[in-house]
């Protein structure tokens, strides 16, 4: 952006000068630029400690491990982000994984070749989340909490209903691919993961529907009024929720060679634990994909490090949900301190 | 009401009406909030809308930002009858609000306020969600406004919550500029500012007038009303009570027709 840009114009009478104020609130300012990078801070010195405690934790082959066990968690939580960016929640995610990967398995063995397999998956999530976003906002349900804890519901009674309650053994080579390794000794879901971002970066980024999503998320009654179709834009987020569902559950048949009604418990947790712990505000409109992707990393570091110590299962749950509490509590922080920051300016003026 | 025509004569700028509302009537349930009321606005002129709390200021503003729908009566935008079904109807219709509570995204920058629900995208074939955002343009733009109205904020890549009272209702007004084209609304836009910023705020305010645009301005402050109003429309219950140019000589005259006494 050009020169001017974050100097302000000078103009007039108006008597609001910049470089006063910013120097007012050094203190301020400084909490404020330490919370947004919080959670790469926590990250890094997570790792720097862990590896300390584990000599296992830095090598190669486990840093490979870690991706491959976050990829699923990092692509549904990416739509589990959009979804909380417009103050909304999909609680739906974790049975929609196991559904669309049962799905996929049946398509498999009635002889639908790896293309169509993989888009019925896709398809199957992206289907999910479609009536998640047409009855809650034509439904005119008053949270969207309602709609995606009965397609919970019902998704994995489906999924068990049609697997018979058991694992589907059977995946075409061309998805099992995803769960070996492809290059520079990392996984192929990995790069599925990086696509997705990729993908959903730039539109979030650079089209005007990714700027519909803050504004809605900032205030919705607002978006109204200015004329951007509200409705619209929360369908879409829980359509793209579905499909990143849809795609973690190409990514688990293919580690997994099956499909599961088993598939994603807990996954709607963990990608909401995810979203928050990275850094985004589940107020709505704050947070980008970087915190989606840090926070499940965040978890997969935790898990996999607590594994390597030998800690059992059932204190991972604990920390993780510290975790979540410490996260949520900063992000009240940063509300807080804006708040007085705010206070502050608005008295240097008068 | 057929005080109306003399007043205008006597106005600065006379040109036609830009907004004219004619009969205007709503009921909120067994509640009539307006009843049969007609204003209008000229290019260049500012109406000051008074009253007491529960007058129909607000009601008959949001009939007209496509907030509420009429009852009874039209709305003519340059002469022609129009249907306002939806605040979207209005901004297309050239009619700019400023809200009471602002409706700024507090998560978004000032340029990304001003432009948020008509971004400057391309390409023009693609459904307007689909449209890759100019950036580049809009925030040249914002800067152009900016300086045109002489606000200045400390930093445009900030987000609003970071701004002060007065910062925010700047902005807020200013928004209302970029795409007015005929018609700008404020309600109450100096309540809840100092004496410094409500200054500020009544400088916009001003700009917008000399800029062609027609001006309704609802506010409680009668000083107000006698600086910037060219005419001021009395609304009680619902009903229009008296519209009268305001000095200095008649403030006391449109304080008695406010309270009814």
């Amino acid at each position: 952006m050009p020169e001017t840009r974050g100097t302000g114009t000078t103009v007039g009478d108006a008597a609001m000068s910049a470089p006063k104020k910013q120097e007012a609130v050094p203190g301020l300012a400084l909490g404020l630029a330490l919370l947004s990078a919080g959670p790469v801070v926590i990250l890094v010195l997570l790792i720097v400690v862990l590896s300390f405690l584990s000599p296992y934790l830095l090598t190669g082959r486990n840093l490979s491990n870690i991706l491959a066990q976050t990829a699923v968690i990092s692509v549904v939580a990416m739509g589990q982000h959009l979804v909380i960016l417009t103050r909304g929640i999909d609680l739906s995610v974790g049975s929609n994984v196991a559904l669309a990967s049962v799905v996929g398995a049946l398509s498999f063995h009635a002889g639908a070749p790896a293309s169509v397999v993989i888009a019925v998956m896709v398809g199957c999530g992206a289907a999910v989340g479609t009536i998640n976003g047409l009855f809650y906002v034509f439904g005119r349900l008053p949270h969207p909490f309602i709609i995606t804890l009965a397609t919970l519901s019902i998704a994995k009674g489906l999924a068990l209903q049609l697997a018979d309650g058991r694992a589907i053994p059977g995946m075409p080579d061309a998805i099992d691919a995803l769960g070996r390794e492809a290059v520079w000794g990392l996984p192929g879901s990995v790069f599925v993961v990086a696509g997705v971002a990729a993908v959903l970066f730039v539109m979030a980024k650079t089209m005007v529907w990714g700027r519909w999503i803050y504004a809605v998320g900032g205030r919705p009654d607002a978006a109204l009024r200015m004329g951007i179709p509200v409705s619209w834009v929360l369908v879409s987020v829980y359509v793209i929720s579905g499909l990143c569902a849809g795609i973690g559950a190409v990514i688990l048949a293919g580690r997994t060679d099956a499909g599961s009604p088993l598939f994603g418990n807990l996954l709607e947790l963990d990608t909401i634990a995810a979203v928050i712990i990275g850094g985004a505000s589940f107020l709505g409109g704050r947070g980008h994909l970087g915190h989606a992707l840090i926070g499940a990393i965040m978890i997969g570091v935790i898990r996999n490090a607590l594994n390597l110590l030998n800690v059992n299962v059932f204190f991972q749950l604990i920390v993780i949900g510290v975790v979540i509490v410490i996260a949520v509590e900063s992000d009240v922080l940063r509300n807080y301190l804006e708040g007085r920051m705010r206070v502050l300016q608005a008295g240097r003026q008068s | 009401m057929s005080a109306v025509a003399a007043n205008v004569e006597s106005a600065p700028t006379v040109d036609h009406p830009v907004l004219a509302v004619r009969g205007a009537t709503k009921r909120f349930g067994s509640v009539v909030a307006l009843d049969d009321v007609s204003i209008e606005v000229r290019r260049g002129e500012i109406l000051g809308l008074l009253g007491d709390n529960g007058a129909g200021k607000s009601t008959l503003t949001k009939c007209i930002s496509g907030v509420h729908q009429l009852d009874a009566g039209a709305i003519f935008l340059d002469g022609a009858p129009t249907q306002i079904r939806s605040p979207a109807d209005a901004r297309f219709a050239g009619i700019e609000t400023v809200y009471q509570d602002l409706a700024l995204f507090d998560n978004l920058t000032p340029g990304q306020n001003f432009f948020a629900g008509r971004e400057l995208a391309w390409p023009r074939w693609l459904p307007r969600g689909m449209r890759f955002l100019q950036q580049r343009r809009m925030d040249a733009e914002t800067r152009i406004l900016l300086a045109n109205l002489k606000v200045t904020l400390p930093r445009l890549d900030a987000v609003v919550a970071m701004m002060s009272g007065g910062q925010r209702q700047a902005i807020a007004v200013a928004r209302s500029t970029v795409f007015a084209r005929k018609v700008v609304i404020l309600d109450e836009p100096t309540a809840a500012l100092g004496l410094r910023e409500s200054r500020q705020v009544l400088n916009l305010v001003a700009t917008l007038r000399d800029q062609g645009n027609a001006v309704i301005l609802i506010t409680h402050n009668m000083e107000h009303v006698t600086e910037l109003a060219d005419r001021a429309v009395v609304l009680r219950q619902g009903r229009k009570v008296g519209e009268l140019v305001p000095t200095k000589d008649n403030k006391q005259e449109l304080v008695s027709m406010i309270v009814g006494a």
